[in-house]
């Protein structure tokens, strides 16, 4: 685990205990440091100061030449434990006497050396020269060991570490404590966020435990909070209104809704019975009175019904435009070869079906309310059958292009075709290219096409040339 | 008539798609035991034997078949199928409604009462006259009913 996943709590500890342990031990480095120097300097003045006086000792014993003073002199070094031999040379430098004098003089230097004391291994040593009246006698040499540094120093050390010890307990003991009063309120304010999150509870408050920066961001946070539980009442408040808007919308949609359904059912009702009248009567005078009727009384009785029949599909088509306007979509899974198979035996007259030659391209399944796009299949189709109709080899190509997210729907003849400036007006309603006397219709069917398709979130459009033929595209997006 | 020996009961407010329908049954001998009646209620007192044939109908002698029409005034075409088909002594006689559109918002309705048939009157004349030849050539001479 990094330093930084560990709990804030055990972050703050280790940080105190590890400042404090760095203290001490820089603190104990310092005075061990100053310490060895001070022993150092105060062994070797010590040593000095011995080294003079028995240097001032020793010039008669020197002058004179007399070993046994001489040994008497260096033997009263016995007082000082740490002196552990001691010597002295003569002018020559040739050795003269030593200490303690049952060693082996060959423990000794030879001659005398540098005129000072050296730190050697774990000996203080060196030499010293004795004179009188500035008249050289002589030399003394003088060995100290360390003993005494060395045993002050692990008392010394057995002190640190205890000292060092009992602060890291101390230490130790009090980050505990006061990590508390650090960690406790950020990890109340992590819990009371945590609840906040899971219940969805913005009434919930941080309680705040001080007023210092952890204070000032509970605070802060229960501001945060106020604030949420405002704008949620707003929000809440809102929505309602919304709704409250979208059911009274909703209300009027579905009575104008109804009021419309009622329209075109008593339009469909109200003005076919007449229509039917109209045209059972006048069959009636053709069959019941046809001896009486001469040619030209049949003819006009003919362009009655068909007027009448034209009307009628006038109505329907209306209804269906109307009724695809109002009606939700349903999707299913539509497999459009087979509908555009069914539709063309449907839609086709039996005399016409031998001379058309149809090439139809196999074209994906796709997702849509079955009854309205079987319904532009039929008015694309049976336009495509109406306007080749005068074609010595009606030909119809039906297919489809994979676009991205879309299917494009073709269908094309080589009929009569449109000039492609009127192409705008083709899916308006009542919006004819051609009269009635060229091709039949009323100018709903292509409206219609154009009305399912948008509401499946496709578009259609159309080109054409002039007697040449007409290609109309529709588009389906992907389910 | 004797109302007793009637097989078809035309209910049809419009006397011009009654007189069609009429006619046409006629051309093919199916009207001779055709009674004609205007609206909900005469055919209610028709068929349950009240009103004005309270002393003329004998219920169980029953029409063959009811050709009903939906708008009409007074009763309407939907509420005589009703009593029709919730009353035991009636509900096994034919209901064929007829009416003028496929937009009905009743034709689920019609069919959830027990309409037995439901024919949308076609505006071309060779269409309707077609649908009334079948329509009375089916529940008059194929149809079997109980006895």
């Amino acid at each position: 685990m990094f330093f930084k996943d560990i709990p804030i709590r055990r972050k703050l500890m280790r940080g105190i205990v590890l400042i404090c342990g760095m203290v001490l031990l820089v603190t104990c480095i310092s005075f061990f440091g100053y310490e060895l120097y001070v022993f150092r300097k105060s062994t070797k003045e010590k040593l000095s100061t011995i080294g003079k006086i028995i240097a001032a000792n020793s010039t008669a014993a020197l002058a004179f030449d007399s070993h046994e003073d001489a040994k008497e002199i260096l033997a009263a070094l016995r007082t000082e434990p740490n002196i552990v031999s001691a010597a002295l040379y003569d002018q020559n430098g040739k050795l003269f006497s030593w200490y303690p004098a049952n060693r082996d003089i060959r423990e000794f230097p030879e001659k005398p050396g540098t005129m000072q004391f050296r730190l050697s291994h774990n000996f203080l040593e060196g030499f010293q020269p004795v004179a009188q009246d500035k008249k050289q006698l002589g030399y003394l040499y003088l060995k100290s060991d360390l003993g005494g540094m060395y045993e002050r120093f692990r008392v010394f050390g057995v002190v640190a570490a205890f000292v060092i010890i009992l602060s890291f307990l101390l230490a130790w003991l009090l980050s505990k404590l006061l990590q508390k009063s650090i960690s406790n309120p950020i990890l109340a304010l992590a819990e009371t966020a945590k609840m906040i999150s899971e219940q969805q509870d913005y009434s919930v408050r941080a309680v705040k435990l001080g007023q210092d920066e952890l204070g000032s961001l509970t605070d802060a946070f229960n501001n945060m909070l106020t604030q949420i539980e405002q704008q949620n009442l707003k929000l809440h408040e809102f929505n309602q209104n919304l709704e409250m808007k979208v059911k009274e919308r909703t209300i009027q949609l579905e009575s104008v809704n109804k009021e419309l359904e009622a329209f075109s059912y008593s339009i469909s009702h109200d003005l076919r019975a007449p229509l039917r009248g109209i045209i059972g009567f006048t069959t009636i005078l053709e069959e019941d009175y046809s001896s009486k009727l001469d040619d030209e009384a049949r003819r006009i009785t003919a362009v009655i019904r068909n007027n009448t029949l034209k009307m009628g599909h006038l109505i329907d088509d209306l209804l269906t435009f109307s009724r695809m306007g109002r009606q939700d979509i349903i999707k299913t899974i539509v497999h459009t070869d087979q509908m555009i198979e069914e539709i063309i035996r449907e839609v086709v007259p039996e005399n016409r079906m031998g001379k058309i030659s149809w090439v139809l391209h196999p074209v994906p399944d796709v997702q849509g309310d079955i009854n309205a796009l079987r319904q532009v299949w039929i008015n694309l189709i049976s336009n495509a059958v109406k306007y080749s109709g005068n074609r010595e080899q009606p030909k119809i190509e039906i297919g489809s292009v994979r676009e991205r997210g879309q299917t494009v729907f073709f269908v094309k003849d080589n009929g009569v075709g449109f000039d492609e400036k009127y192409k705008d007006k083709l899916f308006r309603v009542f919006q004819r290219l051609h009269s009635a006397d060229e091709f039949e219709g009323t100018g709903v069917g292509l409206a219609i096409v154009e009305k399912i398709t948008s509401k499946h979130g496709g578009r259609v459009w159309a080109e054409g040339t002039l007697n040449k033929g007409a290609a109309f595209y529709f588009t389906l997006p992907d389910f | 008539m004797n109302p007793n020996s009637v097989e078809v009961l035309l209910v049809e407010d419009n006397i011009n798609d009654a007189e069609l329908t009429i006619r046409e049954l006629r051309k093919h001998h199916m009207a001779n035991n055709l009674f004609h009646v205007k609206d909900g209620e005469e055919a209610l007192d028709f068929i349950f034997g009240t009103g004005k044939f309270a002393d003329s109908r004998d219920l169980l002698c029953k029409p063959k078949v009811v050709l009903l029409d939906i708008q009409m005034p007074k009763v309407n075409g939907i509420e005589v199928l009703q009593k029709v088909k919730s009353d035991a002594r009636t509900r096994a006689t034919p209901v064929v409604i007829l009416t003028s559109s496929k937009e009905d918002p009743d034709i689920q309705k019609c069919y959830d009462l027990g309409a037995n048939s439901y024919i949308v009157k076609p505006v071309n004349f060779e269409s309707f006259a077609e649908a009334i030849k079948n329509l009375g050539f089916y529940w008059l001479l194929l149809n079997q009913q109980p006895t």
